[in-house]
C-alpha cells in the first residue's frame, strides 16, 4: 500500500498550491498543447487572417506534397539506423567495461563527454572532420590507401549525420546498460561455467535475457530522441531558408510553422510525428510483453 | 590452470584494445577542437595535433572582435537563462514530486500516470501552441518563453525527485507531524534538505539542457547577438567565420562554449552518471 500523508483541513490549500505548477504544465505545456495542436491541424491559419476550417487537408498534404513526404521518410530511415546503432554499440561498450579491468572510470568519463557538451559546439568540429579536401577523416582514409569520401554531400549526408548522432548518444546508453549489467548476480555465470557453457552461450543465454529491461528502456529513449533529432542535422546539413540536405520531419514542421507560417500544416505534421512515435512505442510494448524479463 | 590465466590476459588485452579505439573516437573531436583553437589561421588545416606556433590570439579575437562585441553578451545570456531555468525546474519539480511521493489525495495515481505519459509526447507538439500563446502575450522576441515553461514542472524532473523522495523514511514525516509541522514545513524543512544529491542531479541536467538548447532559442529569440544564447550565437557565427576562413576562431568559440559544462562535469561526475542510471533502472 502506497504511503500517504493525509492533508488536514485547511492544508488542502497547500496540497493544490504545491501541485499548481505541475497542473499549469499539463494544461499549457503538454496535454493542453496536444489538444490545441490537434485542433489547429484541421484549420488553415497564417496567424494573420482568421483561421479557416479545412478538414483533413493538412493530413492529406503529407502524402501529396513530395517534400513533406520525403522529410518523414528521412526521419524513419534515420531512426532505423540510429536506434540499432546506439543499442548495439553502447551495449558492447558496457559489456567491455563490466569486465572489471583497471582504468574503467577513465574510459567512462571519456565516453560520456559528448553527452555533456553541446551538439552545436561538437558539430562545428565534425564539420571540419568531414571536410572533403581538408578534413582529417579523408586524410586518414587516404593515408591507408582508400578514396576520399564527400561525407556531407547528398548521397552520404544521412549516414554521416547518423554516425555523429550515435557518437553523441553512446555515453548515456552505456550508463543505462552498465546499471543493468552490474545488477546480474555473479553466481549465474559461475554456475553456467560449472555446467560447461562457453562465453558466447553465457552472453546470449544469461546476459541478454537479464538485461532486456535495460534494452527496452534504452530503445524507448533512443526512439524518442531519433524522432526529434535536430541539432546535429541542423548544424551539419543546413542550407538557406531553414532547408537541409537531410530534411527530417522536425525540419519540415519548423519551416512550415516559423518560416512559412502554415500553422495548420505544421500542426498536422506534429500530430503525424506523434503518431509515428506512438506506433513505435506500441511495437516496443509488444516486444516487451514477449521478451522482457522482470525479476 | 596456466592456459586459463593466459586466456584471461588475452581477453583483457582485447578489451583494452577495443575500448581504446572507442575512446579515441570519442576524444579526437575534442582534441581537434582544442588543437585548432590554438593555431594561427594559416595552419588551420595542418595535420599536426600540436599547434606550431602556439597562439591564444583566437580566444582574444572571439571575445573582443566579433561584431557588436557579441561573445560576452552571449555568454551572459546563456548563464542567465540556464540559471533561471535550473531554479524553476528544481523548485516546481520538487513541489510536484513531494505531493506525488508523500501526500495522499484522490486522483493521485491518475495524475501521476498522466504526467509520465507526457514524456512520450514529442516536444514539437507543444512548440506550435506555445508559440501562439506567447505571441498573444506579446513575449516573442524576449527571453520569457524560454524561462517561464521551466516554472511549470516537468515529467522528467518530477519523476526523478519522486523516486528519491520515496526513499526518505516515513518516520521522519510522522515525527514532524507530531511536532505540528504543516505540509509546507515537511516539504521545505524535511524533504528538501535531505534530498540534496537528487536536487543536484536535476540542477545539472536542467542547466545542461538549457545551455545546449538550440531549437527553442531559435524559435523564440531574434537573431540579435545581445539577446540570444551562446549556442545559437555559435551556430550563427559558423557561417560567417567559415566563409572568412577562420576555423581557428570558431573552434576557440566552441571550446569556450563547452568549458562551463566540462568544469561542472569533472566536479560532479557522479551526479551526472547516477542521474542517468537512476532514471533507467526501474519505473
Amino acid at each position: 500500500m502506497a504511503f500517504g500523508l493525509k492533508p488536514l483541513g485547511r492544508e488542502r490549500i497547500w496540497l493544490w498550491g504545491l501541485l499548481t505548477p505541475t497542473l499549469i504544465g499539463l494544461v499549457f505545456g503538454t496535454i493542453g498543447s496536444l489538444l490545441a495542436t490537434l485542433l489547429l491541424s484541421f484549420f488553415e491559419w497564417d496567424l494573420i487572417r482568421p483561421p479557416k476550417l479545412i478538414g483533413f487537408d493538412n493530413y492529406v498534404a503529407l502524402f501529396t506534397n513530395e517534400s513533406y513526404f520525403r522529410s518523414f521518410k528521412n526521419t524513419i530511415i534515420f531512426a532505423a539506423m540510429y536506434v540499432p546503432g546506439v543499442l548495439v554499440i553502447s551495449l558492447l561498450v558496457a559489456v567491455l567495461m563490466n569486465r572489471k579491468i583497471r582504468g574503467v572510470s577513465i574510459f567512462r568519463t571519456v565516453y560520456f563527454l559528448p553527452a555533456v557538451t553541446s551538439a552545436v559546439a561538437t558539430a562545428l568540429v565534425w564539420n571540419m572532420i568531414y571536410g572533403k579536401d581538408t578534413g582529417i577523416l579523408n586524410i586518414f582514409l587516404e593515408s591507408i590507401g582508400l578514396n576520399p569520401v564527400c561525407w556531407l554531400c547528398r548521397d552520404n549526408a544521412m549516414l554521416s549525420v547518423v554516425i555523429v548522432n550515435v557518437w553523441g548518444a553512446i555515453g548515456e546508453g552505456m550508463i543505462i546498460f552498465l546499471a543493468g549489467l552490474t545488477a546480474i548476480p555473479r553466481e549465474y555465470y559461475e554456475a553456467a561455467t560449472v555446467d560447461g557453457a562457453n562465453r558466447a552461450q553465457q552472453f546470449f543465454r544469461i546476459t541478454i535475457p537479464l538485461i532486456t529491461p535495460s534494452i527496452f528502456f534504452q530503445a524507448l529513449i533512443s526512439a524518442i530522441n531519433a524522432f526529434q533529432a535536430y541539432d546535429y542535422i541542423y548544424m551539419l546539413t543546413r542550407r538557406g531558408q531553414g532547408d537541409s540536405t537531410v530534411p527530417v520531419a522536425v525540419f519540415s514542421i519548423y519551416r512550415n510553422a516559423f518560416n512559412f507560417f502554415k500553422m495548420g500544416v505544421a500542426s498536422a505534421q506534429a500530430i503525424q510525428l506523434a503518431v509515428l512515435v506512438a506506433i513505435f512505442m506500441g511495437l516496443l510494448l509488444i516486444f516487451e510483453r514477449r521478451f522482457v524479463v522482470y525479476e | 590452470m596456466k592456459g586459463k590465466l593466459a586466456q584471461q590476459r588475452i581477453m583483457d588485452l582485447l578489451t583494452y584494445a577495443l575500448l581504446g579505439i572507442g575512446a579515441l573516437t570519442m576524444l579526437v573531436p575534442f582534441l581537434w577542437m582544442v588543437s585548432v583553437s590554438f593555431r594561427l589561421p594559416a595552419n588551420q588545416f595542418s595535420r599536426n595535433l600540436i599547434p606550431d606556433p602556439f597562439t591564444v590570439q583566437n580566444y582574444l579575437e572571439i571575445w573582443d572582435n566579433l561584431p557588436d562585441r557579441a561573445f560576452p553578451f552571449l555568454t551572459f545570456n546563456s548563464f542567465k537563462i540556464s540559471g533561471l531555468i535550473m531554479i524553476g525546474q528544481i523548485l516546481t519539480c520538487a513541489m510536484g514530486a513531494f505531493v506525488f511521493a508523500v501526500v495522499k489525495f484522490r486522483g493521485r495515481n491518475f495524475l501521476f500516470a498522466l504526467l509520465l505519459a507526457t514524456m512520450m509526447i514529442p516536444s514539437q507538439v507543444s512548440l506550435i501552441p506555445n508559440f501562439i500563446l506567447f505571441k498573444y502575450l506579446g513575449l516573442i522576441g524576449t527571453q520569457w518563453p524560454l524561462i517561464l515553461p521551466a516554472f511549470w514542472g516537468g515529467a522528467f524532473g518530477t519523476f526523478l525527485l519522486r523516486q528519491y523522495f520515496l526513499t526518505i523514511p516515513r518516520e521522519l514525516v510522522d515525527a514532524a507531524r507530531m511536532d505540528g509541522a504543516s505540509l509546507w514545513d515537511i516539504f521545505w524543512r524535511v524533504y528538501m534538505p535531505l534530498s540534496k544529491p537528487a536536487l543536484a542531479t536535476l540542477a545539472i541536467f536542467s542547466f545542461k539542457d538549457a545551455w545546449n538548447d538550440l531549437l527553442h532559442p531559435l524559435v523564440y529569440l531574434p537573431t540579435d547577438m545581445h539577446k540570444t544564447t551562446l549556442t545559437v550565437g555559435l551556430a550563427f557565427f559558423q557561417q560567417q567565420l567559415q566563409m572568412g576562413g577562420k576555423f581557428t576562431v570558431l573552434m576557440a568559440g566552441a571550446f569556450l562554449s563547452i568549458l562551463p559544462l566540462l568544469v561542472v562535469f569533472f566536479i560532479a561526475q557522479r551526479q551526472f552518471i547516477e542521474g542517468i542510471a537512476l532514471t533507467g533502472i526501474k519505473r
